[in-house]
């Protein structure tokens, strides 16, 4: 069954939704990915330099150890037996050999040891460091960003893609940096012992090159592409977890399983490539090393049958040929953790690269107590740039004023909102609070001193003091229950099971959508901003606990500068002044009473409004 | 969180794992085919080294050219054969391997759709998602290698060791001996990680949770400039899981390096006495080296047996969560004599009778008794203050809940005794909170009816004055939802009504549908949604009066029950309460105040109170 991915989910308004450059595929994003994911690999290990430098040392020493094995085999063949043999019983060279095999044995057992304790303790701090970094990167990057990357692809950058990295840690690494060495210092040994069977040997260098080769550039693609595939089952998956209501309420579940069985099935299929590359690449190596050590041993036994060579020599060199070509096997089934994990690490990459549209100053302008006095100066914004949604608005809102927008839907209402809480920045003008640009004043200063609450209300997984608390860091229980009070959500609150401790779950899905929102006006309300946008915040409230959290709308806002966007025109009646919207400009302005008598658009929206409360 | 207080200890550890087998059935006969080649290829290798022996002690001591050639091709052939071997398992491995995997993944979605709302409320799909992706891929690892190395490993382990005490027995003695270190080491390693690997899982569950939740919860983070405290949590459950995993790196480390040093010690000790044995004469010289390389191939399986015991222990732990969500009954499911109805033959006329309903695990009840009678086309409004239980009443007629006690009929007969799906295309629903999913538009309103012609949906289009669609860049095509364009809330709801009218259901559910609609748009839907209604059963939850209008008759609900049920302008003239939820604010005030809300009396002393504690 195929289904096109296409036909069912439509088109985007940008189809490269992902916006890293990862999806684009041409050969300058790949190359700029590249040299990212390398920079920030590089960033990442610098701060483990020492500790690095010990786990090179520990592998050092393990390899050696390791090396030795054979050798003291050979020594023990070809000088430890001889002095037994014949009626002498000389075992003093045989002892040796044997203690020395154990010392090797015990040397590899402590730096084998320390090595994979250190390997795992640096890998976890730099996948903790690694974790950080992108969670708190996703947190700085725009809300625009987001809206177009979605929460589904931010949970597949910080889960799968970090379960590929992680498992390279565990276990990669090591592998690749013992197989490198063992094949450099097999090869000098091999040279060492009986250099013409080293140059048969090394006949098969080449072949063992130009698999590894092609391996790795096909690998490269296939791995990329199991990434993209896994990204879009997780994103279908959790999409459909969080609108199970939806789901169920539609019976939904076929159609959704067909989309499932199709996104699932390309991933399975994506891997399949992946793996039947390594199931050519894998016995491809053995094949060589195979046929390399049945020649190594017709060449070498043709050399002892000659007496060019001793017997333990060949039989170490088989040992060796072992431990050359055994790590390279390995290796391959290593090689597709790296390349998924190179695959994540270049995403990871490519969302650290990602600027915030809504960057944060680099020297910015204290604000230690905002008055809140806002000017928009020559504003334009456009969300795309064919659109203008604000075409020049310039307004003015002194401290302590409370001004209401009104206007139809589009009308720019929600932007100059956005605007004015820097969720966005101009394209044109600027965007002042007490004369200093916005651009200008650090986060937690703005915030501190602008917040905004909307009608989405989103809550935490947590208690209800939690979600209210979120508003002012450090707030204790008394000013949480205080300003639930002051909205009216107390009664409700202390209602519940377990009052202000019940757990509210998965988003807020114990309460009510009006719940939901008297808790997100508490939480707003406890920020105790100097500036309070209020972006259709009422409209899930029934009528008394609107009125509740009107009355207390005309305490909180008596001495803060506020925004507040409605379609009930209850809440604009409290403002100080009206401004309506069209098309991003403002046409009427004034005194909620004055724009009644005028007869204008206000008057009429208000009439409209009157009547619908019979 | 039900996953956070799973205790790891499980009376049978593998019994979980084992229930796997289902899956591997149908790769049975690849499996096989999988562990001959495994095992035929290992026993190229194991052949090798004897090939070896006989070279030494034959062409080489006698002189013999023409012997050695023969046995060199011989060596090639066993080669050739060893590495065709491996092509054969790892191409029909990754066939087999990948297909299980999907095969899982499919049906654990396909069970999660099946389990009830109750359960989507309490699990985040954080946790879900961890056991779709990572705990799968760990059984993937576990069925395409694990398994099969712990079968050929162990097949090799004696095999070499009956070769070894063939060749001379009393090393072979020696070399079986170390099985007993072997054994104790890896039953200690065991034990422990088996509970640090479910730790490990949980942690990672509960951090994709926290990731989920401040992906989704961007906006309210940015707006309270709260990025550093939420950075702040992350780091502490990111430090929760390093420490775990270091842990874990410990115990891999100590027990796989005595993995190593076991044979590698067992090896000095067959060389000294093999020396002795061939200095008596009691071994010959090719016989020691080809024991010797022989016991070198025990060195990787027994190296290898720390990785796959930690690989069998990461999938039992695996293997526990994922049944732990396909183990869990769905609740709301039909009955064996469950009806399937077409809605045609419905007439609508919807009845709770004595409906009783707790959340799961909530000991108090959202609705005590509740009686309502929705004749046949009838509109029904419910009216109560927040929290009142409005929502969850109408959710229970749809049965995305079942009632704790009591029960709801449509046209006499229980919900329950309906087939979910016929069920669910007789009552039609909209929420408040509108979901959309990241597809296109016709996609997003035809959920419920797949069939719907052009015409159907510009009819419910019309309904819900939701036109606008025509003029996204793509119309009806324009992908949504979260992964495309951004609707506003207005635009969503009206989208969400076109899909519950679409379906031309006979009950229609609609909770809240207006609120985030302008005064004038919502006049328009009203009278659009006027004709819909006059033959339609329907119940509506309203806040607005304007609302009401819609609605022949309206219930009243007060803490769980119905209070009253009448004419919206009877109710207004006659009950208090409905006056106090649904009228204008003036008369609001009053009543407040005459009743000495204890709210209205907390704000006089509100603005002292929080002005010293909020600049405290």
């Amino acid at each position: 069954m195929t289904i096109d991915v296409r036909a069912w989910r439509g088109v985007a308004p940008d189809d490269d939704a992902e916006r890293t450059a990862a999806e684009a595929g041409d050969a300058a994003s790949v190359v700029r990915l590249r040299t990212s994911s390398r920079r920030l690999l590089g960033s990442l290990l610098r701060p483990h330099r020492r500790l690095l430098w010990v786990a090179v040392a520990l592998l050092l020493a393990q390899n050696a150890a390791a090396m030795a094995g054979p050798y003291l085999v050979k020594l023990g063949i070809d000088r430890g037996i001889p002095p037994l043999s014949g009626g002498r019983h000389d075992g003093g060279v045989l002892v040796g050999v044997a203690l020395a095999f154990a010392v090797a044995a015990a040397t590899e057992y402590v730096t084998k040891r320390g090595f994979l304790a250190l390997s795992g303790r640096i890998g976890q701090a730099i996948l903790f460091d690694l974790r950080r970094r992108v969670y708190d990167h996703f947190q700085r990057l725009s809300v625009d960003f987001h809206e177009r990357y979605t929460s589904g692809r931010v949970v597949a950058r910080l889960t799968s893609d970090m379960d590929s990295i992680s498992e390279l840690l565990d276990g990669g690494i090591e592998d690749l940096v013992l197989a490198g060495l063992s094949v450099i210092s097999v090869a000098g040994i091999l040279l060492w012992l009986d250099w013409p069977m080293a140059l048969v040997t090394m006949v098969s260098f080449p072949f063992l090159l130009a698999l590894s080769r092609w391996f790795q550039r096909a690998s490269a693609r296939a791995y990329r592409r199991t990434r993209e595939a896994v990204a879009l089952v997780i994103v279908h998956f959790v999409e459909s977890m969080g609108g199970m209501r939806a789901v169920h309420a539609f019976r939904r579940e076929p159609r959704n399983q067909e989309i499932f069985d199709a996104v699932n099935d390309d991933y399975r299929a994506a891997n399949v490539k992946a793996m039947r590359l390594i199931a050519i690449y894998a016995p491809g190596i053995k094949l060589v090393g195979n046929v390399t050590i049945a020649v190594v041993l017709t060449y070498g036994g043709y050399r002892a049958l000659h007496g060019q060579t001793e017997i333990g020599v060949l039989a170490a060199f088989l040992l060796y040929l072992r431990r050359f070509f055994e790590p390279m096997q390995e290796l391959s089934q290593f090689y597709n953790s790296l390349q998924s994990a190179t695959a994540a690490l270049e995403k990871l990459a490519g969302v650290l690269d990602e600027p915030p549209a809504v960057p944060e100053p680099a020297h910015p302008t204290p604000v230690p107590a905002a008055r809140g006095d806002l000017r928009l100066r020559d504003v334009r914004f456009a969300y795309r740039a064919d659109r203008p949604v604000l075409p020049r608005l310039d307004l003015h809102i002194p401290a302590g004023q409370t001004v209401a927008v009104v206007g139809a839907t589009g009308a720019g209402k929600s932007t100059v909102a956005k605007l004015v809480a820097r969720f966005y920045d101009p394209s044109e003008g600027t965007v002042t609070l007490d004369g200093i640009d916005l651009r200008e004043i650090g986060d937690d200063d703005l915030r501190r001193a602008v917040v905004m609450v909307t009608q989405e209300n989103f809550l935490f997984s947590g208690t209800v003091a939690d979600n209210i608390g979120f508003g002012r860091p450090g707030a204790g229980r008394d000013a949480i229950e205080a300003a639930a009070r002051a909205i009216g959500a107390d009664r409700f609150i202390r209602a519940l099971p377990e009052g202000y401790d019940t757990d509210v779950r998965k988003r807020g899905g114990r309460l009510s959508a009006g719940q939901r929102q008297l808790v997100a006006f508490a939480r707003a309300f406890l920020a105790d901003p100097a500036v309070l946008i209020l972006d259709e915040a009422t409209s899930s409230l029934d009528i008394p606990s609107e009125r509740l959290v009107q009355r207390a709308l005309r305490t909180i806002l008596a001495d803060r500068t506020a925004i507040v966007i409605a379609h009930r025109l209850s809440t604009v009646e409290i403002a100080d002044r009206v401004l309506v919207l069209d098309g991003g400009r403002i046409v009427e302005d004034g005194a909620p009473a004055a724009l009644v008598s005028d007869g204008g658009r206000y008057a009429r929206l208000h009439q409209q409004w009157r009547d619908s409360l019979v | 969180m039900p996953a956070a207080d799973h205790s790891p200890v499980v009376p049978h550890r593998l019994r979980n794992l084992w229930r796997i087998r289902r899956y591997v059935r149908p790769y049975l006969a690849q499996m096989s085919w999988l562990l001959v080649a495994a095992s035929a290829s290992t026993g190229a290798g194991i052949v090798v080294p004897l090939v070896v022996r006989r070279v030494v002690d034959g062409p080489v001591r006698h002189g013999d050219p023409a012997g050695l050639l023969e046995l060199g091709a011989l060596a090639l052939a066993l080669g050739v054969v060893e590495a065709v071997l491996i092509f054969i398992r790892r191409w029909t491995q990754s066939a087999s391997a990948l297909g299980m995997e999907a095969q899982l993944r499919r049906d654990l979605y396909a069970h999660l759709q099946r389990l009830p709302i109750a359960f989507h409320d309490r699990w985040q799909s954080g946790q879900l998602l961890s056991r779709a992706t990572s705990d799968l891929s760990v059984i993937r690892r576990f069925l395409s290698f694990g398994l099969i190395f712990l079968v050929v490993n162990t097949a090799t382990y004696v095999t070499v060791v009956a070769l070894l005490l063939h060749l001379h027995w009393p090393l072979g003695l020696l070399v079986a001996a170390s099985a007993v270190p072997l054994f104790v080491v890896s039953r200690r390693f065991t034990r422990q990680y088996f509970t640090a690997s479910r730790r490990m899982q949980d942690q990672l569950g509960d951090l994709a949770t926290q990731i989920e939740e401040s992906a989704q919860g961007i906006r309210v983070i940015k707006s309270f400039g709260r990025r550093r405290h939420q950075g702040a949590r992350f780091a502490e459950g990111a430090g929760r899981v390093h420490d775990t995993a270091v842990g874990k790196a410990r115990m891999l480390a100590t027990t796989w390096s005595q993995f190593d040093l076991i044979p590698n010690a067992t090896l000095a000790l067959v060389l000294v006495v093999g020396a002795l044995e061939v200095s008596r004469g009691a071994l010959s010289l090719g016989g020691l080296v080809a024991f010797v390389s022989l016991q070198v191939m025990l060195v990787w399986p027994i190296d290898a047996l720390g990785w796959i015991i930690a690989n069998g222990q990461e999938a039992m732990t695996a293997a526990d969560r994922i049944y732990e969500v396909l183990d869990t009954e769905p609740s709301v499911v039909d009955h064996p004599a469950a009806a399937a109805v077409a809605p045609r033959d419905v007439a609508g006329h919807v009845r709770f009778e004595g409906v009783r309903f707790a959340y799961p695990g909530a000991e108090l009840p959202v609705l005590h008794r509740i009686d309502l009678d929705v004749r046949p086309g009838e509109t029904l409004a419910i009216v109560g203050a927040t929290g009142s239980g409005k929502s969850t009443l109408v959710s229970l007629v749809p049965r995305l809940y079942d009632v704790t006690a009591g029960r709801i009929t449509i046209d006499g007969r229980d919900v329950r005794d309906y087939r979910l799906r016929s069920l669910r295309r007789i009552v039609g629903v909209a929420f408040e909170d509108p979901t959309l999913f990241s597809m296109s538009v016709r996609e997003n309103l035809t959920l419920g009816r797949p069939d719907a012609s052009d015409d159907d949906i510009a009819e419910a289009l019309s309904v819900a004055q939701a036109e606008f669609v025509h003029d996204l860049p793509w119309g009806l095509d324009t992908r949504v939802g979260e992964q495309g364009l951004s609707l506003s809330g207005g635009q969503r709801q009206r989208l969400a009504l076109a899909r519950a009218v679409l379906g031309k259901p006979r009950v229609l559910v609609l909770d809240d549908p207006l609120s985030a609609l302008d005064v004038h748009t919502e006049a328009l839907v009203e009278q659009a949604l006027a004709r819909v209604l006059a033959n339609t059963t329907a119940l509506l939850v309203v806040h607005r009066p304007s609302t009401v209008a819609l609605a022949d008759r309206v219930a009243l609900l007060l803490d769980g029950e119905i209070a009253a049920v009448g004419p919206h302008s009877e109710l207004l003239a006659t009950v208090p309460e409905y006056r106090a939820v649904l009228s204008a604010e003036a008369e609001g005030d009053l009543e407040a105040e005459a009743e000495g809300d204890p709210e209205a009396e907390a704000e006089d002393d509100l603005e002292l109170d929080l002005d010293e504690e909020v600049h405290a």
